[in-house]
């Protein structure tokens, strides 16, 4: 009954949208644009369930996620670059083949993005300005990068006129209908942030009032990003959150807990050193560093660069890339958090000292918990 | 009298850089300054930290050339701490760098620097049978030029126009007069600038079957690499086989062609044909491809003299920061350089717009500091990095396997050697340089295979020494040219960490001297045919493949130097 009554909800919502004026007057929907590139109606719905299926929604919603990447014509979009090494842009261009996540952002319509927009100089900036006044209050505003801020704001300027990438953050924040902090960058500060932070480098929702959907990753999928717009639109509002503003159909679950080695790991089979007889036998990475048990975040399901891998398939552990602060919480990346011995932030404590002298405590307990098991597994290792 | 022209932002490239000229009343640029308008500060923040994480750190440099300083952290590491990986580590590392170049190189032509090239309107007026013949004329195989897909092309991007809003065509200068192409020849490019989009998807993926992902890869560790099971897995090999040779494919029957159509088209346009700016060149060896043998050699060459190689000498490698945003403007080598941030900023002044007229700036103070690039010198002197200088060092030391290119290359385009020094010959040797990987890297494969046989160790075990100090570097070639990393290992965690990059070297500023770095040198005595659509100084700058977060870097090495972040180091330990 209550999923009938957010069905209806849905349907309401998306009837709304379809009566809003279309942003292009040529009377096409994205259906025939689809056929245009040759994706059958049937390879759209086939993409529109294994969307449905990501977002976490009963199959029954299909129609109505196909209906919302109808609608997304509507929307304008607006990408800036902050302090960042494009690798979230570079990530959304590996979008999926048969190319139907690259169309449906080709079609929201790319007002602004310094990667691949044919403008520059003067006439660049003439794009931005123009397009924040004509789409005020209608575009979707996607943030990659941190922010160099306050007294340190120096730090990036854009444009002829040298604004500061804070004040084009803002300005562009403040007009817009939805706003992405689109890789950790952009949601916590990122690498630049990390300590002793030099330049002051702020997330996105620092420099804002205005809510900020955070989709951490270094970099996101594709598929993160392309579901977090579908989202919004199906809503219209913002998507259920986690404490970190993390839209919980893509960052709810732990990497450990869908990990295709935690079966080794509940069976006390660990790698002990890279390139050991348990690496040829994808041992569970936990005692070389994997930080899969404090991150969340979907990469064992939907993988990279159209499901490949991820990094614990080529037998690396997760380095939390997802998580808040992970460059200064998670190092060494190739050890255990219990073994740590020194550490930047927390000048050389160990992660043990840290509980008590830092009060990094639920981490911290929970490193030593999973570490416990660690240990204890191996003493209680059945014989073969 | 001279007018200053700004460009700001100069967009498809990576990172965040700035380019102004002054040009005399022909509209011939007199003066130029690059300058970068971002500083991150990655270096400063490695100090103190796990040897063992560097790499995963200075990945973070570039989610471009993603792959490039990853190596190069991991390296530098193992350098220093006397670490040889095993030769299966070693040649996966090779092989993924190809899956780098055969990515970088075709999406930098077609989806960065193509616009500058390709008229997207104009290809509107084409007719697709004539273009499908015209493919004819510079491939015997053409890909994506069937008049079926050429009229689909066609179709597609008409479509797209009569929309009235470009998106992210928006804004350009589609009908400037120095673009060369006919109709149907912007259609064949056009329709490969689509095909592209598809393929380095393909290239990605081939990244991520040894990497994991891509941006971003994660399967390289200070010992070797981790992914033993895909090595060990024959599906796995073959699927990164296939796409490389799916890559190999398009580069041979698009990428070369396309470039020898670009050759014959501007060969008589000023704006490309000139313009090699700084003549003395640098080059690592890279790409080994058995247990000895590299693609490429390393070297310098000294104003432009190809007659002369010379050995690289790493003790002659310095940075200064005379007009960069930094205190301290002495010349030092990696190991001991120093920085101080130090922004001075803009000055106001009136300059041309976009429409034509004089508006309100903010524009570089010259005289003092404009960039947060430092300028790199080599013997005191700038050089220029990249494919061009790759290419042409290879050409001088006779490397058979480069010279069988470039003189095919010259031979089809109708040009003679000396075409190569040019904003041209920049663009086609980052053709060439991919084609030679496409057409030699799967040697590198077959002796994996072949290794593989009889060995499978893919990691050499180490021991850090807390009582021991270590130092180590890593020199090698990534897609924009020479890449160095320095590392100083103390008390168990980084003490110093220095990189000087290709667009560092590059997009670096005037130095003491007031010696140009190479952007500016290329711009000097190129002509603007409308100052309020400055095509050419954008079309020279892509040339060298700008990426700015790789240039602009945290250069200070010495741990309690930087006063203003000072991090007091006794409290790690």
């Amino acid at each position: 009954m209550k999923q009938r009554n957010l069905y209806q909800d849905l349907s309401n919502r998306l009837g709304k949208l379809s009566n809003l004026p279309k942003m292009k007057d040529d009377g096409k929907s994205i259906a025939s644009l689809l056929e245009e590139h040759g994706v059958s109606r049937r390879d759209f719905m086939k993409w529109a369930a294994s969307m449905t299926a990501l977002l976490a929604l009963p199959a029954s919603f299909s129609p109505l996620i196909a209906k919302a990447a109808e609608l997304t014509d509507r929307l304008p979009v607006i990408w800036l670059h902050m302090a960042e090494c494009t690798g979230c842009s570079e990530s959304l261009l590996r979008t999926d083949a048969p190319t139907i996540d690259s169309l449906i952002f080709d079609y929201i319509s790319l007002e602004y993005h310094e990667t691949l927009m044919a403008a520059a100089g003067w006439q660049a900036e003439q794009t931005l300005e123009e397009s924040i006044k004509k789409y005020k209050g209608r575009y979707v505003l996607m943030v990659e990068g941190g922010i160099p801020s306050g007294k340190s704001n120096f730090y990036l300027t854009v444009g002829p006129k040298g604004q500061t990438g804070e004040s084009h953050a803002k300005e562009a924040a403040d007009n817009a209908l939805a706003i992405f902090a689109i890789g950790t960058c952009s949601s916590f500060g990122g690498i630049q942030a990390a300590a002793p932070n030099p330049t002051n480098a702020q997330p996105l929702y620092k420099v804002t009032k205005k809510p900020v959907i955070n989709v951490p990753g270094c970099p996101p999928s594709e598929k993160n990003i392309v579901g977090n717009i579908l989202q919004y639109i199906l809503f219209g509002t913002l998507p259920a959150l986690d404490a970190y503003n993390r839209p919980k159909w893509a960052y709810g679950k732990r990497i450990h807990d869908q990990c295709e080695r935690r079966a080794h790991f509940d069976a006390g089979e660990f790698i002990q050193e890279f390139g050991d007889e348990g690496a040829k036998k994808g041992y569970c990475l936990y005692k070389v560093g994997c930080k899969g048990p404090y991150t969340f975040n979907n990469c064992p399901r939907v993988r990279f660069n159209q499901h490949t891998s991820w990094p614990v398939q080529v037998g690396h552990g997760c380095i939390g890339c997802s998580e808040p602060d992970f460059w200064d919480k998670m190092g060494p990346f190739e050890a255990p958090l219990s073994d740590r011995l020194y550490h930047t932030v927390f000048g050389g404590l160990g992660a043990d000292a840290t509980a008590d002298k830092i009060g990094e405590t639920i981490l911290t307990v929970t490193a030593l918990g999973i570490a416990a098991h660690a240990a204890i597994s191996i003493i209680k290792k059945p014989k073969e | 009298m001279s007018k200053r022209i700004v460009v700001d932002p100069i967009t498809r490239i990576e990172g965040h850089l700035r380019i102004e000229v002054i040009v005399d009343d022909n509209n011939i640029v007199q003066e130029a300054y690059s300058s970068s308008t971002l500083w991150r500060g990655i270096e400063t923040i490695l100090k103190g930290r796990d040897p063992r994480d560097a790499g995963f750190f200075t990945q973070r440099i570039c989610g471009v050339c993603t792959y490039s300083h990853y190596r190069a952290g991991i390296i530098a590491v193992e350098d220093a701490l006397g670490i040889n990986p095993p030769l299966n580590a070693k040649l996966v590392r090779s092989l993924m760098n190809m899956a780098l170049y055969l990515h970088d190189h075709p999406v930098h032509f077609y989806h960065l620097h193509g616009l500058d090239w390709v008229d997207v309107v104009s290809a509107l007026s084409a007719d697709p049978h004539k273009a499908a013949d015209e493919a004819f004329k510079y491939s015997s195989n053409p890909i994506a030029c069937g008049a079926d897909s050429l009229v689909e092309t066609l179709k597609r991007v008409g479509d797209f126009v009569k929309k009235g809003n470009l998106g992210p065509f928006a804004n350009a200068y589609w009908g400037h007069k120095t673009y060369r192409f006919t109709p149907e020849q912007n259609l064949i490019a056009l329709s490969h600038y689509l095909k592209a989009l598809e393929m380095q998807r393909i290239a990605a993926q081939m990244m991520a079957v040894l990497g994991g992902k891509q941006p971003h890869p994660q399967s390289l560790t200070v010992g070797g690499v981790t992914c033993i099971m895909d090595l060990q897995d024959p599906s796995r090999l073959g699927e990164f086989l296939t796409k490389f040779k799916e890559m190999a494919d398009f580069v041979n029957r698009a990428y070369y062609p396309d470039l020898v159509m670009a050759a014959k088209a501007y060969a008589s346009e000023p704006s490309v044909n000139a313009g090699l700016g700084t003549a003395n060149l640098i080059t690592s060896k890279e790409f080994l491809v058995n247990g000895n043998e590299y693609l490429f050699d390393g070297g310098v060459i000294l104003n432009g003299d190809i007659s002369k190689v010379f050995d690289i000498d790493e003790a002659k490698i310095t940075e200064e920061a005379t007009h960069s945003w930094y205190a301290d403007d002495e010349a030092l080598h990696p190991y001991n350089g120093k920085t101080n941030p130090k922004y001075t900023g803009f000055k106001d002044e009136e300059t041309l717009n976009g429409k034509g007229k004089m508006e309100n700036t903010k524009v570089i103070k010259e005289n003092e500091k404009y960039s947060w690039v430092k300028s790199p010198r080599y013997n005191g002197k700038p050089m220029q990095v990249g494919p061009l200088a790759n290419i042409v060092i290879n050409y001088a030391k006779g490397n058979k396997r480069v010279t069988k290119v470039v003189d095919q290359f010259l031979k089809d385009a109708g040009l003679p050697l000396k075409a190569v020094f040019s904003t041209l010959g920049r663009t086609a040797a980052r053709m060439i340089e991919a084609k030679i990987v496409a057409d030699n890297g799967l040697e590198a494969f077959n002796s994996l295979i072949q290794n593989l046989k009889v060995d499978d160790s893919t990691y050499t075990s180490y021991q850090i020494d807390k009582n021991k100090e270590y130092k180590g570097r890593f020199l090698g070639n990534a897609p924009r040219g020479i890449l160095g990393h320095w590392v100083k290992i103390k008390n168990g965690v980084i003490e110093n960490y220095q990189a000087v990059v290709p667009s560092t070297w590059n997009a670096g500023p005037k130095d003491a001297k007031g010696v140009r770095g190479p952007y500016e040198e290329s711009l000097v005595g190129l002509k603007i045919a409308d100052l309020s659509q400055p095509l050419e100084i954008i079309r020279v700058v892509h040339s060298f493949d700008p990426c700015i977060a790789c240039a602009v870097h945290m250069m200070d090495t010495k741990g309690n130097e930087l006063s203003q972040y000072k991090v007091d180091l006794s409290c790690f330990y």
